[in-house]
């Protein structure tokens, strides 16, 4: 009798999963709501955010360049092939544009900062917790929400969209340099098209996404580095947590955003 | 808010109080109900506190009166840090009360909890200095943060760091530290703003006995210069009586022993409490713990020698 009340049920298994998942979850949206809370209320910690934007925007601009250059350029490969049997080759510059403010740009800038920053935050913060920092913090009378978690928030969220735009402007040179070079395209006929391409619904995609992307990226890497437990192994999990969740997280909601603003812009 | 500048202000007197006239500062402090006469500085009711797995805390009750020295003694992981963490509000109990200067910290809201160990002083076990900040910036930590004039941060780092004889390493940074020199930051930290109130969590953990020692006299210092009522958790016998039986002596500057030349009558009390298995074994003087017929006491100090 008590070994069978003792011996753990696969129903029970599978319940008490669920509910850490849903603890978890809870857990998470909480510090969400209390972060954004004390983004708007005094006091504010400017100087750590700025240190934060350095370290994410600048940061992040090398690897956002070369990245966006590349890609720019491998979609002039990838798409003039297919362009050049239907002798539209006018119409790359209309292709590399919308894909790159609609999708790429926001979605493959996410993914980047999200390996570089979000495992960044986690194991600073992560490193913080095991060594007490964070509870002496709290000791000395600082919130360390409002000191550490909202700074790079506020910094991720006006540092996405920038690096967006960096990347998406140096996807465009990278297209650009692709198609003079495979295609003979001049720069007036592939900025033109570029450019008139775009309709505000499509700036609206590329500029909504890495909001949300942000978000996204700051608060889960924050959540993973201030709830780690079990020492500096737990700062590794927590890191390599941080980089998996955020990235599948932005191509999850990514689908469900994309279907949404073409919902409301009609494209 | 108005609370918190009248305590800024007051601070600023306390700390510009000369070295000896630290009675008039525990009145001021009075004055502002952080300390009422006759009443308890720290107060557990029947605090309770468990985990994964199993009960750490079964019901501590226990009083620390102002001016006192409280010192927690236990083997590892008796609940010593517990007690603390708990006494400091950085942890909440599962069942009891615990009141600290008149404040239920089990039932405070972190938001008041925050503005409230801003009056305390904690000394973590391994210092916890922000490591990516000099120990100038991580003594000047809560100056900074409660805006106190650049000059007098300053002056008052300064004075801390001279305090733990560590002047000369104000643009280092912890990693460049030893074990002891951290510990002695971590207690310039805490002192900076003459709390009337500090946690010691096991500050002699892990260093040699000559660098234990120099640790235990700069508590010595805090005790019987600032007048600071303490809890201090520690698994060396050693500490404990070192603070029972020592006193820094105000007029000459040094440390003298209680009861030989230079002993004082009104020396501050100290008093032991050991943990066993979550609950409180023995509470009371250090000389009644040495000449205790206990089992478990005696040969909890033979194993500490």
């Amino acid at each position: 009798m008590l070994e069978a009340s003792e011996t753990p049920t696969l129903p029970s298994v599978l319940g008490d999963a669920l509910k850490r998942q849903i603890f978890a979850l809870q857990d998470y949206t909480l510090l969400v709501l209390q972060s954004l809370k004390t983004a708007i209320t005094p006091p504010f910690y400017w100087a750590d955010t700025l240190e934060q934007m350095d370290l994410i925007g600048v940061g992040s601009l090398p690897i956002v360049v070369i990245t966006s250059f590349f890609i720019g350029g491998v979609m002039v490969l990838q798409t003039a092939a297919q362009f050049e049997r239907f002798g539209e080759t006018a119409l790359t510059g209309d292709a590399v544009s919308l894909a790159l403010v609609r999708e790429l740009g926001p979605a493959i800038t996410a993914l980047l900062v999200s390996g570089r920053n979000a495992s960044g935050i986690a194991s600073e913060l992560g490193s913080m917790v095991v060594t007490e920092q964070v509870d002496a913090m709290r000791a000395l009378g600082t919130d360390p929400i409002r000191k550490l978690m909202t700074p790079r928030v506020i910094a991720m969220l006006t540092m996405l969209p920038l690096l967006v735009a960096v990347f998406d402007f140096v996807g465009l040179i990278g297209g650009f340099v692709v198609s003079y070079f495979t295609l003979r395209l001049g720069a007036i006929q592939f900025w033109t098209r570029a450019i008139h391409a775009l309709e505000l619904g499509d700036l609206v995609q590329g500029g909504t996404k890495p909001i949300i992307f942000g978000l996204i990226i700051a608060t889960v890497g924050c959540y993973q580095g201030l709830r780690v437990k079990g020492g500096t192994q737990g700062v590794g999990r927590a890191t390599t947590t941080a980089v998996v969740v955020s990235s599948v997280f932005v191509l999850v909601v990514d689908f469900f955003l994309a279907r949404v603003l073409i919902f409301l812009f009609h494209k | 808010m108005r609370e918190n500048r009248a305590l800024r202000i007051l601070r600023v007197c306390i700390y510009n109080l000369p070295h000896g006239a630290s009675s008039p500062a525990l009145e001021a402090v009075r004055v502002m109900n952080l300390i009422v006469p006759g009443e308890p500085l720290i107060v557990f009711k029947d605090v309770r506190i468990g985990f994964e797995e199993g009960d750490v805390l079964r019901g501590i009750s226990f009083e620390v009166d102002p001016g006192e020295t409280k010192v927690l003694l236990g083997e590892t992981g008796s609940g010593k840090t517990l007690i603390m963490k708990l006494a400091a509000g950085l942890l909440r109990p599962d069942a009891g009360h615990i009141l600290v200067m008149g404040h239920d910290v089990s039932e405070m809201p972190e938001k008041e909890l925050l503005d409230f160990r801003r009056r305390i002083g904690f000394v973590f076990q391994e210092g916890a200095l922000f490591d990516s900040m000099t120990v100038e910036a991580n003594v000047a930590f809560r100056l900074q943060e409660e805006h106190v004039a650049e000059e007098e941060i300053d002056t008052r780092v300064r004075e801390a760091l001279r305090f733990v004889e560590l002047e000369g390493a104000l643009e280092k940074f912890p990693a460049e530290l030893s074990g002891g020199m951290r510990r002695r930051v971590s207690i310039a930290r805490a002192l900076v703003d003459r709390p009337p109130l500090v946690f010691y969590d096991s500050p002699t953990a892990g260093l040699d006995p000559v660098t234990s020692q120099t640790i235990i006299t700069l508590i010595l210092r805090g005790r019987d210069l600032q007048e600071v009522t303490s809890l201090l958790a520690t698994h060396r016998v050693q500490d404990a009586f070192g603070l029972a039986n020592f006193r820094f002596d105000k007029l000459t500057g040094h440390v003298t022993r209680l009861g030989g030349n230079g002993a004082r009558p009104d020396a501050p009390p100290t008093n032991v409490m050991v943990l066993r298995n979550g609950e409180i074994y023995f509470e009371g003087a250090a000389e009644e713990l040495l000449h205790s017929s206990d089992q478990y006491l005696k040969q909890f100090l033979l194993s500490a020698e």
